[in-house]
């Protein structure tokens, strides 16, 4: 760590809410007990830090740790799971085989929510009741899925929080903000029985709870900044 | 594109014996690795690869993907696609999802494909979803183009993301990305190595040249040679009359 006139955290986050891919970071951290300092990136103007840190993609959210840079979230999660392997939970499963289903459905996640949630938001342009119906039949998917990772217990990961939980639990603050936006039902607690009981554990969550806000602020934030429909 | 109809080749890959300390751990009846897969498909060659850094037997099965299998349709029921690795009867699909899982599968043996540090574990994986993101796009673009102007935009886009890879070559000074030998990041991009100069030739036009990108074509020719890779190769002549016909396709069709 090191130290200066100002002493820089050993662990930052370069990020803004309500992106989801940083919420991912956070509760990673948070859930390995990780002090870190959250450097809010400024809206609409990328800051020499992130410039320098992430050259290639120049996006958040970025770990700074030691001085070294990660970039991109999932590869961030990993990371955080194992430089603090022996502190807090495993996030990502020890199983090989329940590690590649994890994998298997986060890709599956960040295939089918950001462009979607994007398009029910308003923010991109596209038709809104064929997307909400994409958005329930991937869920479909992943209810099935959380019966088979989850076996039973509280979380896809089992009795804690893991990979998949973060993965799609960070989208659940715009999934709900578009429901009550675009008037679309997603995680309906008729169809998605396990999926509805587990989105609100999730945020309740203690790691989770404090860094992903209610609906509330998440339509209130939409409404504000997503204006018209850019093209898709 | 002709491809006789529903081909199902059993070929047992040829790999040394495992050295005896292995036995301990499998016993060769209950260890039965199968890989569903298509003979042009660069996903496929990548779990090929990783399986033959771990030295691992498995059962090829070729799919006729116009008419997919009751067996791929259920091990793969949400993609439905190849490749799928199918260890002890449970499947594993999604090629960057496979590899990890055979690096994790047999850490015991073989070469490691992803490094050990986590944060050179992390610099692998950023830089295998970069060949995935920002590289092929544009030269998948770049192939199948109609019209020159969006073709020549296309190869501008792929060398901007070349000059980011040569730059990374170059900086970690090795003979490959992974180091000394192949690892996560050479297998993304390892089809790029036989699937460019194809292109190159079909197109008339050049994108990897040694005076540009000389740690980057070295690497080609070093990667085509390297152990895992140079006996599992897809029938090259055979793939290049593929690609003609899929860019006389584009030609066509835009």
């Amino acid at each position: 760590m090191s130290s200066e006139k100002q002493e820089t955290a050993a662990v930052r986050v370069l990020g803004r809410w309500p992106s989801p891919f940083v919420i991912r970071v956070l509760v990673a951290l948070r859930l390995k007990g990780v002090e870190y300092e959250l450097v809010e990136e400024p809206m609409g103007n990328r800051s020499e830090l992130l410039l320098a840190s992430n050259p290639v993609h120049r996006k958040i959210p970025v770990l700074l740790h030691n001085g070294k840079a990660v970039s991109e979230s999932l590869i961030i999660v990993q990371y955080v799971d194992e430089v603090w392997a022996s502190q807090g939970p495993a996030i990502v499963p020890s199983d090989p085989y329940a590690r590649a289903a994890e994998r298997f459905w986060g890709q599956y996640v960040d295939d089918k929510f950001p462009s979607a949630i994007r398009v029910l938001r308003g923010k991109v342009a596209g038709d809104k009741d064929e997307t909400a119906a994409q958005v329930a039949a991937a869920l479909q998917h992943l209810e099935e899925a959380f019966v088979q990772c989850g076996q039973g217990k509280d979380y896809f990961g089992g009795d804690s929080i893991g990979y998949l939980d973060i993965t799609l639990g960070s989208h659940v603050g715009w999934v709900r903000a578009v429901e009550r936006m675009a008037g679309v039902s997603l995680l309906d607690a008729a169809k998605l029985p396990s999926l509805a009981a587990w989105a609100d554990r999730f945020c309740a969550h203690p790691a989770v709870a404090d860094v992903m806000p209610g609906t509330d602020r998440y339509v209130e934030f939409s409404v504000k900044n997503d204006g018209v429909p850019k093209a898709n | 594109m002709h491809e006789p109809g529903r081909q199902a080749e059993h070929l047992i890959s040829s790999t040394p014996p495992r050295p005896a300390m292995d036995h301990q751990q499998e016993d060769a009846t209950s260890e039965k690795v199968q890989l569903l897969g298509m003979w042009a498909s660069p996903y496929v060659f990548k779990v090929k690869w990783a399986l033959s850094i771990k030295g691992v037997e498995y059962e090829y099965v070729e799919e006729d993907l116009r008419n997919k299998s009751g067996q791929l349709l259920e091990h793969n029921p949400v993609h439905k696609k190849v490749p799928v690795l199918v260890y002890n009867g449970k499947p594993v699909a999604e090629s960057d999802v496979i590899v990890e899982f055979i690096d994790e599968a047999w850490s015991h043996r073989g070469g490691r494909i992803l490094p050990e540090d986590p944060h050179e574990r992390a610099m692998a994986r950023f830089w295998a979803r970069f060949v995935y993101d920002k590289l092929k796009p544009p030269i998948w673009k770049w192939f199948t183009a109609a019209v020159e102007e969006e073709q020549e935009a296309a190869r501008e886009a792929a060398v901007e993301q070349l000059k980011v890879l040569e730059e990374q070559l170059a900086l970690g000074g090795k003979e490959f990305f992974g180091g000394e030998s192949v690892g996560l990041v050479d297998l993304s991009l390892g089809a790029l190595a036989y699937v460019i100069p194809m292109y190159e030739e079909i197109i008339g036009v050049s994108l990897v040249t040694e005076d540009r990108f000389p740690s980057l074509y070295a690497w080609m020719g070093r990667f085509l040679a390297a152990p895992p890779v140079k006996d599992h190769l897809p029938p090259l002549e055979k793939l290049e009359l593929r690609f003609r016909a899929i860019r006389e396709y584009f030609l066509k069709n835009t």
